[in-house]
């Protein structure tokens, strides 16, 4: 017959070697409370966020960069004028409102004004062929970001699927993509996107009408010469996150329960990745907006009369001495914009980088 | 260490051939031969042209042709003026290359400074200041900062003269032109040099009562200008490229100014040649940085 105390346990044999149940306490009512989770549980998302929403400086980008997006979606609907329009007044032609300083009218608006009419003001004046400058600032922002924004699109998803397969498979076919990938990484990129574009402006030729005639010859061939050569850096990068994931037990516990590898690529890999993949496209962004910049420069940028930033700084040279503010403008706006790019990345990578925590 | 050279070698000449390839069939698929005028040349003078630059034989032969050329210095002819590439080059690539190399060498020299200093005072205010100038500087295109230089201290204070044939001022041009790597290079400086002073060594070194000047200068700078060395290979393409809309701003003969306006001419002989030049230069530069840097640092495995 076993014996039990007050505490439930059973009394110990003299005999056994087992432990004596009885010097054993129940837990009192504090000691569980200890076990209680107090915080709540978070995810590495939620965790990332709110280390970045601590960095004043990536907050403050974020704040710069929602500013610029709203004010480029919302203006086209306020601004009565067109970035191609060239200014009109009463359904006549206005000749006298050539480069205007911000803020002012020509003579054919004063003299409407005057009779009653209004008139929305000229932001940041008007250009040498008498276009609104705000709009066609405005749309040369529009221009630039979607090309930054599309093209590091479209180097992280060839740069994903490159870098997971050259990772995973492993072995000669690695090897081989990597050497690939060497030599591509070694030609000097800018002198053969330069090449590209020229080659391509003249022969790519688009059916009018189509979508990607109303793109431009010159921002479609921006987009195949980064598709072509600036996923390089994207690739060798996933590649070597996967080449260490690949070696967990997850992995192993995957392949032994049979899934494709398709399968553990896309669901066990790649998110594991996350953070650098996001890390990298952040700060690829600015540098493909500068890219577009500097051949809008060199007169290989989005066709006109369509705008982008380069294109506008490098068309203010001509009237440099009169008319600075056409140079400042976009110059500003380039700045702005890849600066806080630059940053918001910065603050991604210590937030969402699992190195770097402290 | 023999076998990295070797490997290093193999790895250049296969970029320079791919280069050379890429340039000439991408020029070639460029619709429109060079004799396309407004004025039609009879039959009998384009097929004398065409017998004369080899453009009636295949594209291969044209191609070993061109290479043969190169080989031996002969890029052949402009389209717009008909001057021998050779002597453009000839006269334009010495301006280019003074005033790159001084921004080459005024970047990695300043930007080691500044990033060790921002690093040795690191949270007061010298370091604040170089690090935001530093940040400011590496989201400003180098062109947009050329045509600034040139509105604010040639045009508006008129304290430089706008460069002429007559007057050569370096000045601007290569603040232009190392603004970017110098930014770049100071927060660089600055990582390698706070990494460098955390070391085992470094405390060593000051336990046992060396002076603080000979700890800096001996200890942690040689070890952290490693990186910094790395990143020249990169700054010479991004000088050689910023080059280029650089002395279009301010007008200067270089081989950047010549290349920007062949592509404007689409002159495209000159395109070809220029690109070919400029790319083997790179990855000369390239080849020389990466194999001093296993030279300086014995550490590294070779592969």
């Amino acid at each position: 017959m076993i014996q039990y105390d007050q505490n439930g346990m059973p009394k110990k044999s003299p005999f056994s070697l087992q432990l004596n149940l009885q010097k054993f306490g129940k837990a009192t009512e504090e000691e569980k409370r200890q076990q209680d989770v107090m915080s709540e549980s978070t995810t590495f998302f939620k965790d990332g966020m709110r280390r970045l929403f601590k960095n004043k400086l990536a907050v403050a980008s974020i704040v710069v960069l929602v500013l610029i997006v709203g004010i480029i979606l919302v203006a086209p609907a306020i601004v009565p004028y067109g970035y191609a329009e060239i200014l009109s007044v009463e359904g006549k032609r206005d000749k006298s409102a050539k480069n205007l300083a911000p803020f002012t009218y020509s003579k054919n608006e004063q003299a409407f004004i005057d009779k009653g009419g209004t008139r929305f003001p000229h932001i940041f004046g008007t250009d040498e062929q008498c276009r609104d400058y705000f709009i066609r600032v405005v749309y040369g922002t529009r221009v630039s970001l979607v090309v930054g924004f599309f093209a590091s699109i479209i180097v992280l998803i060839i740069g994903m699927i490159y870098g997971s397969i050259a990772g995973y498979t492993g072995g000669r076919t690695d090897m081989i993509m990597m050497r690939i990938v060497d030599i591509i990484y070694s030609l000097p990129d800018m002198l053969v996107i330069i090449l590209l574009s020229v080659v391509l402006n003249t022969v790519l030729v688009f059916q009018s009408g189509s979508l990607l005639a109303s793109l431009g010859t010159n921002m479609i061939s921006l987009f195949i010469v980064f598709g072509c050569l600036y996923w390089v850096g994207m690739a060798r990068l996933i590649r070597a996150e996967i080449l260490s994931i690949k070696e967990n037990e997850f992995i192993l516990a995957a392949r032994s329960i049979g899934a494709k590898k398709g399968r553990i690529i896309r669901k066990h890999i790649l998110p594991n990745c996350l953070s650098v993949i996001i890390i990298s496209t952040a700060l690829q962004i600015p540098s493909a907006i500068f890219t577009e910049s500097y051949l809008s420069f060199v007169g290989l940028g989005v066709q006109a009369p369509m705008p982008s930033l380069g294109s506008l700084a490098n068309a203010a040279r001509e009237g440099l001495q009169s008319y600075p503010y056409k140079l400042v403008f976009p110059a500003v706006v380039i700045c702005l914009i890849v600066l806080s790019l630059n940053l918001l990345g910065d603050g991604l990578r210590d937030a969402f980088d699992p190195k770097l925590k402290r | 260490m023999l076998k990295y050279i070797i490997k290093r070698i193999i790895l250049a000449i296969v970029t320079v051939l791919l280069i050379c390839i890429i340039t000439f069939f991408l020029m070639n698929a460029v619709p429109g031969g060079p004799f396309n005028r407004e004025k039609a040349l009879s039959e009998a003078t384009i097929q004398a042209l065409n017998e004369r630059y080899n453009l009636d034989k295949p594209i291969l032969v044209q191609f070993g042709l061109y290479m043969k050329g190169i080989v031996q210095g002969d890029f052949g002819v402009s389209l717009k003026n008909g001057r021998e590439i050779k002597d453009i080059i000839g006269e334009s690539f010495p301006i280019s290359c003074k005033i790159g190399l001084l921004a080459v060498s005024i970047a990695l020299v300043l930007g080691t400074i500044f990033g060790s200093i921002a690093a040795l005072m690191r949270n007061k205010l010298p370091d604040r200041i170089i690090i935001f100038l530093s940040t400011l500087f590496t989201a400003v295109p180098s062109f947009i900062l050329a045509t600034l230089l040139l509105l604010v201290f040639s045009i508006k204070l008129g304290w430089v003269q706008v460069w002429s044939a007559n007057s050569t001022n370096y000045v601007l041009p290569v603040i232009a032109l190392c603004a970017y790597p110098m930014a770049y290079t100071t927060r660089l400086a600055k990582t390698s040099m706070l990494d460098a002073l955390s070391q085992d060594y470094i405390r060593t070194a000051k336990a046992k009562g060396v002076a603080k000047w000979k700890v800096i200068f001996k200890h942690a700078l040689r070890n952290s200008l490693l990186p910094v060395i790395t990143y020249a290979g990169p700054e010479i393409a991004y000088i050689i490229t910023g080059s280029m809309v650089v002395e279009t701003v301010f007008t200067i003969g270089g081989i950047g100014s010549k290349f920007v306006s062949a592509i404007n001419n689409r002159d495209y002989t000159m395109i070809m040649a220029t690109t070919i030049f400029l790319a083997v230069l790179m990855v000369v530069a390239n080849l020389i940085c990466d194999l001093l840097y296993k030279v300086v640092d014995p550490r590294i495995k070779y592969e």
